[in-house]
């Protein structure tokens, strides 16, 4: 298992440097000048070439590369072009509240689909069932945009419950932020509900046909033990890839969401970084997200061994 | 149960909230800050945020007049020399006092990057701080537009920083955000392109006049002011609905009438000259580098169709024919008959038959990703294809325009024929500053035209003696601007401010400024 744990690990590396090969060419392949951006409209050619010579955005493309890694390998993801701050500082600053909402949207998420698919499963064919599929169709089909403004209409500028925007870190309390983050985690939510719901619902399907049901239920088992001890559990290991791949989705950035609800995230550090070709954020930035989806899918294939005691690494 | 629930959580909230200053002005402004170095970039939300924590040495007032505010000046009789003493209680936020040697070394740093700045270096004997109060400029020759070119509110003030940061070579950013200016920048607070927090510098002495643009006395009556970017102006509208900001510094016209009927609200305009919107062309390449070629481009377009795709509503667009803006002291209409009436594409066709246009494709660059700049490709490709114009129109970001249109290749192989692009008006409303008027070939704008005559009759305002010999010169400037096409003005848009009501004596200015405004409780 150990042993494992640590090929998985050390198969990050040539992972995470073709991810670089690849994000450092994309970038320089796409036109964009970040010069441009620091010089504002009304800078001459002239201006515009010395700062790039100051920036070093002038010399050859393998000396750049050469330097990033070299920063890469000290730990230093460099210095953002536009804003002249570390980048490091920058995501630590963002991926706060990305990180939070995406946490309390799985939580949530979990909490309401699970039971939902479960239910939905076990009445199956019934009003039940379809009330959770219709459901999980329009929580799916409708854009998260539209969402969040329906739910800020409601919420927030008629019922007055929840703030339109903003964030307020966990580090304030609990109430202030929920108070901030309920309405786009609930956003977020019904697409996850839906996701998760559907995936329960379709593998206790499955499960709930079995032998060893029949025979749980022909021992006399209660229904709930039948259900959540015998069914939910052999039913697990796709739900939890589901969920685990969701969670790392909203890690990556929720960008819509983050705008709607005016969220200072990761999502929106990527876009304003693409936007500006600030190179430096772009790169740790999906270096980053590249790293956390490897992350994730271990956490996930090692969690199967628990909910499923044949598999062995 | 749920009240109770939420109960809980707002009063939770409204303590955290009472660690904050008494009374806090959160204003959602037209863009993220990220660059903190005005003397580097000419972006206006950097120029707006050096408004708040730096001082200039004097300042524009609503009439485009200079007017002291760090200083007052006096100019000798032959007009070469000109003293600036500065008035007593600046101080910078470190609690240092402003001295005549930090204004040197700022005014040295900012006219290695201003167009202006570089015009008066060229014409300077010396520039030295002769005591603690008084700066000495002494110029070569006698040069009227002086107290303009150092009192423009755009693209570069000549903001004044300790000579400690104002040493920073001209090419990279400063990382000492010391101002002497009525706000103090809250450095553990900001988050680049997020949020900016100023605290009221309590040190600020203001001036005793009237503040009037960005002239007079910037009373701070507010203890803190927050800018918050918001990427999405309808969740800044509805915040502002909500009470959770003070005020947007740019509305979408489409999305004024959600706030229309709100009591707690208030639209108006509050920048009077507003923006100029304008096609450039390249005068290197075909067809564009034949004159009449270009006075055909000019006079197929009309300005109305423009503005009325653009921003809709009549009320925040004005039909404007000037090359240095409607509203300035310098403004002219010569020569705009076609673009601000029509009826141009007869002529248009004539001209393009005279100059045996070939059928050359004309690649015209239409961002889409910048609101304001999305809809005058369509309607210009249009009215250059109505006259007989063979128009390639290519969608791009706008990232991709910057880049390419610094490319002087031929359109085919990834250059261009046309862009357009936006100005706010005062930046553009003198000959000497306005980018789109230097006619130096390679040393020019994008669009590089080689024009002696645009360079010499600029040569001419600058020898003009008065106001009145100034405002002949720029009709001349004027009349030759739209012969020989080095641009073509779309005409004027103002967009509308949105601010609660508990938000009272803002004053008009181009540039949204923070002094004198007092928030209700």
């Amino acid at each position: 298992m150990i042993g494992y744990i640590l090929r998985r690990i050390l198969a990050v590396i040539p992972v995470m440097l073709l991810v670089a090969v690849f994000v450092f060419a994309l970038l320089r392949l796409t036109p964009g000048d970040p010069a441009a951006i620091i010089a504002g409209d009304m800078a001459t050619p002239a201006q515009l070439e010395r700062i790039r010579e100051a920036m070093g955005l002038n010399q050859p493309l393998h000396v750049q590369f050469v330097t990033w890694v070299g920063q890469l390998l000290r730990g230093d993801l460099g210095t953002s072009l536009i804003s002249n701050t570390p980048v490091t500082s920058m995501i630590g600053a963002r991926i706060g509240p990305t990180l939070s909402i995406a946490v309390l949207t799985i939580l949530m998420s979990v909490a309401l689909a699970v039971p939902m698919g479960v239910i939905a499963a076990w009445k199956h064919r019934s009003g039940a069932d379809y009330t959770v599929m219709a459901f999980s169709v329009l929580g799916f089909s409708v854009p998260v945009f539209v969402i969040g403004y329906v739910f800020i209409l409601i919420f927030s500028l008629k019922l007055g419950w929840f703030p339109v925007q903003g964030f307020t870190p966990i580090s304030r309390g609990i109430g202030p932020f929920l108070y901030n983050a309920f309405l786009p985690a609930l956003t977020l939510t019904t697409i996850y509900v839906a996701l998760i719901a559907r995936m329960t619902r379709a593998n206790m399907l499955e499960v709930l046909g079995e032998d060893y049901i029949r025979t749980a239920r022909a021992k006399g088992a209660p229904e709930r033990t039948v259900l959540f001890r015998h069914a939910l559990k052999n039913a697990a290991v796709p739900i939890l890839t589901v969920i685990g791949t969701g969670f790392a989705l909203l890690i990556g950035g929720v960008v819509v969401t983050e705008t709607v609800f005016n969220i200072p995230g990761i999502g929106r550090l990527t876009v304003d970084a693409i936007l500006a070709r600030d190179y430096p954020v772009i790169q740790a930035m999906i270096l980053l997200t590249s790293f956390l989806y490897v992350l994730v899918n271990l956490v996930i294939d090692l969690s199967y061994t628990f909910f499923d005691p044949r598999i062995r690494y | 149960m749920f009240n109770r629930l939420t109960a809980t959580l707002l009063a939770s909230t409204m303590l955290a909230g009472a660690a904050w200053a008494e009374t806090t002005v959160t204003a959602v402004m037209h863009s993220g800050l990220r660059v903190l170095d005005p003397i580097m970039t000419t972006a206006h939300i950097t120029r707006n945020h050096a408004y708040m924590i730096y001082d200039v040495l004097i300042a524009q007032d609503s009439d485009f007049q200079p007017q002291p505010q760090m200083a007052d000046w006096e100019v000798s009789e032959d007009q070469q020399t000109y003293t600036f003493t500065l008035r007593d209680g600046l101080v910078f936020h470190d609690g240092e006092p402003v001295t005549a040697a930090d204004a040197v070394a700022s005014l040295q740093r900012w006219a290695q990057n201003d167009a202006g700045g570089q015009v008066v270096m060229d014409r300077t004997e010396s520039l030295e701080a002769t005591d603690d109060k008084t700066i000495t400029w002494v110029l070569k020759e006698p040069f009227a537009p002086m107290l303009d070119v150092l009192s423009k509110q755009s693209a570069l003030p000549p903001f004044i920083m300790p000579a400690r940061v104002a040493e920073t070579p001209a090419d990279e950013a400063i990382t000492d955000y010391t101002g002497s200016g009525p706000f103090i920048f809250v450095q553990e607070e900001f988050q680049p392109g997020i949020s900016v927090t100023y605290a009221k510098n309590p040190d600020y002495v203001p001036r005793d006049e009237p503040a009037d643009w960005m002239a007079g006395g910037k009373v701070v009556n507010v203890d803190q002011v927050k800018w918050v970017n918001m990427p999405d102006i309808q969740t800044a509208v509805n915040a502002l609905s909500g009470g959770e900001i003070d005020y947007i510094e740019q509305m979408q016209v489409d999305l004024v009438p959600l706030l229309e009927g709100d009591p707690n609200v208030a639209v108006e305009v509050r920048e009077p000259t507003g923006m100029q919107t304008m096609v450039r062309t390249n005068f290197l390449h075909p067809p564009f580098d034949d004159p009449k070629i270009r006075q055909a481009a000019l006079k197929a377009i009309s300005q109305e169709p423009v503005l009325a795709a653009m921003i809709g509503n009549p009320e925040f667009y004005q039909i404007c024919g000037a090359v240095l803006g409607c509203g300035t002291p310098l403004g002219s209409e010569t020569g705009a008959e076609t673009l601000v009436q029509g009826g141009g594409a007869d002529e248009a066709r004539a001209l393009l038959e005279e100059a045996g246009y070939d059928g050359t494709p004309v690649v015209l660059m239409a961002p889409t990703d910048m609101v304001a700049l999305a809809t005058q490709p369509v309607v210009v490709s249009q009215a250059l294809r109505e006259v007989g114009f063979t128009v390639d129109m290519q969608p791009m970001d706008w990232q991709t325009l910057v880049t390419r249109r610094a490319s002087q290749g031929a359109p085919a192989d990834g250059g261009w024929n046309i862009f357009i692009t936006n100005w706010m008006v005062p930046e553009i409303s003198n000959p000497i500053s306005n980018p789109m008027l230097n006619g130096r070939g390679d040393d020019a704008w994008f669009g590089w035209p080689t024009d002696e005559t645009i360079e010499a009759l600029k040569e001419e305002y600058i020898a003009a003696a008065d106001a009145d010999a100034q405002k002949e010169v720029a009709e001349k400037i004027q009349a030759h601007t739209l012969e020989n096409v080095l641009l073509v003005p779309l005409g004027q848009y103002t967009l509308p401010q949105a601010r609660r009501t508990a938000i009272t004596d803002m004053i008009d200015s181009p540039v949204p400024v923070f002094w004198n405004m007092q928030k209700a409780e």
